[in-house]
């Protein structure tokens, strides 16, 4: 827990900075060997970015900023109370426990067609594949994270005469929360590929199909522009569940 | 005030069956205060969760001036071992924490705490986080919290073991203060002779696992003046200690008292 505190207080301004600078030097390089137009060069990229943005690829940016949070979202709704509750109720992780492990190694993204079939060609449909991935993933974590909760800490607030609820309110979910962040900044990076997946086809919103139809007009400074919302979609998700993270596990930072 | 009646404690990890008390007789006067001493794991800890109402015998019977056995008794605090406190919480939170569970929040709850906080030299670090506090001080944060929820009884778990020798003996010394001044009925655990007769009146030792009572030893001169360093202390210590030794049973307690 404190290494992770650490590490985030020296993501500090000018080290963002260096790490800007040292990625789009390595880009430069990259592009200038490989000497392809399917890889152009930053500035290109940059610029063409800069130009598209406003004229129509902010709508695509906001349709998958809207379709990512919201699965995210709901995962995190889904998973984290119910990994809570069979963490730490043995009877009720003996039933699900195998259910669980079955359907965890289900390579679920293959279920696309079946939930495109379902739901629709809609926003739904990418939704709840989006979402049913992350589920997965959070959920685990969390039921691990619940059950190695100390018992130090139940026993401590059991003395003082806490109600089942009040331990879940002020050990149980506390203790976890870290872990939780943590899934979740994992099941962020899920998220986005899956989206980019789930995009590539029957449907002309969202940046997905952007890249995918720029680069069918072999239009590869666009489809760069396209690659650098979709990053740009991430970075901004990953500050705000670090900002999150600040606001929720302030014991974290001192 | 507390009675113990023929108790037994066994754990069952599976198909084992660890006996951890064994005919445990005990009778708490009120007012008075004990060290229990024993090996460790001999079930120092599981008496006094026992004696707090946090876990049941397997066998006897406990009463609590008059009531019968229950959930954890609302005259009854207990300092775990290593504290006990949430480190997501800050020395405010933790602090207030039985209270807020007796639904005693806002005005009321820094009505009682902030004297505490004032006797036990807190009020520098009420925000801050338990990791922020050095260990004497987590330790009066934990007798803060107790002290909120004004125990008739207080239990603690081997309080001072992890504190270096100053601040256990300032920390002996602010006990004791505590006990006299709140009229409190005190339950100590401690591995330390030393500790045990100083803050003692009556000595409970505990054999090895499973603990029976080995004997009570009364200490009359516990809370007189310079007691630490009068002859009648170090005799009481060699007194507590042969007992301890008896069967050779020594490894744990015989570096504590010079
Ligand atoms: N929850 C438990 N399940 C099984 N055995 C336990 C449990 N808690 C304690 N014990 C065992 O009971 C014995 C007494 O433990 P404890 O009361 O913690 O001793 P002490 O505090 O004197 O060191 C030890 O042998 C310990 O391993
Ligand atoms: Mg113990």
């Amino acid at each position: 827990m404190s290494t992770q505190a650490r590490s985030v207080h020296k993501n500090s301004v000018t080290s963002y900075i260096f790490a800007v600078f040292f990625l789009l030097l390595g880009w430069e390089i990259l592009a200038r060997i490989l000497n392809s137009p399917a890889l152009p060069e930053p500035l290109p990229a940059l610029i063409q970015f800069i130009r598209i943005f406003p004229q129509g690829l902010w709508e695509h940016f906001l349709v998958s900023t809207y379709r990512v949070v919201l699965s995210l979202f709901l995962g995190i709704a889904f998973a984290v109370p119910l990994g809570l509750y069979i963490g730490r109720e043995e009877k009720v992780d003996r039933f699900l426990a195998p259910h669980v492990y079955l359907l965890y190694p289900i390579p679920k993204i293959a279920l696309l067609p079946v939930i495109f079939i379902i739901f629709k060609i809609g926003d739904t449909s990418k939704i709840f594949l989006i979402t049913l991935i992350i589920f997965f993933q959070i959920l685990v974590t969390t039921r691990d994270a619940a059950k190695k909760v100390p018992p130090a800490s139940i026993i401590s607030v059991l003395s003082l005469g806490a109600s089942r609820w009040e331990i879940y309110r002020n050990v149980i979910i506390p203790a976890c929360l870290p872990e939780i962040f943590t899934a979740v900044r994992i099941s962020l990076g899920t998220a986005i590929s899956v989206l980019f997946f789930a995009e590539s086809f029957a449907t002309i919103k969202g940046l997905g199909y952007f890249i995918f139809e720029t680069w069918s007009r072999i239009s590869y400074t666009e489809m760069f522009a396209g690659i650098l919302a979709l990053s740009l979609l991430g970075f901004f998700l990953f500050l705000l569940i670090d900002f999150l993270q600040r606001l929720l596990c302030p014991w974290l930072y001192v | 005030m507390l009675t113990l009646n023929k108790v037994s404690l066994t754990y069952k990890n599976g198909k084992n069956a660890v006996p951890a008390l064994e005919d445990i007789n005990l009778n708490i006067v009120k007012g008075k205060s004990y060290a229990v001493i024993g090996p460790s794991g001999c079930g120092k800890t599981s008496l006094l969760y026992l004696m707090a109402g946090l876990i049941q015998p397997t066998a006897g019977e406990i009463r609590l001036a008059g009531k019968g056995p229950g959930k954890p008794q609302q005259k009854t605090a207990i300092i775990l071992q290593e504290y006990g406190l949430l480190p997501w919480k800050t020395v405010w939170e933790n602090a207030a924490l039985g209270l807020k569970f007796r639904n005693v929040v806002g005005e009321e709850a820094q009505k009682i705490l902030y004297p505490i906080f004032e006797e036990l030299e807190l009020t520098e670090c009420l925000r801050r986080y338990p990791s922020q506090l050095s260990g004497g001080q987590k330790q009066r944060v934990a007798l803060a919290r107790a002290l909120a929820l004004r125990p008739e009884l207080l239990l603690m778990d081997e309080p001072l073991s992890a504190l270096d020798a100053l601040t256990r003996e300032n920390l002996q010394e602010l006990i004791l203060k505590l006990w006299r001044k709140h009229q409190i009925t005190l339950i100590l655990v401690t591995h330390s002779i030393e500790e045990a007769v100083y803050l003692g009146q009556e000595i409970v030792i505990l054999s090895p696992r499973p603990g029976k009572i080995r004997a009570v030893v009364t200490n009359p001169g516990m809370g007189s003046k310079g007691y630490r360093h009068n002859q009648l202390f170090h005799q009481k210590c060699s007194e507590i200690r042969s007992i301890l030794e008896e069967n050779g049973q020594s490894e744990h307690t015989s570096q504590v008292c010079s």
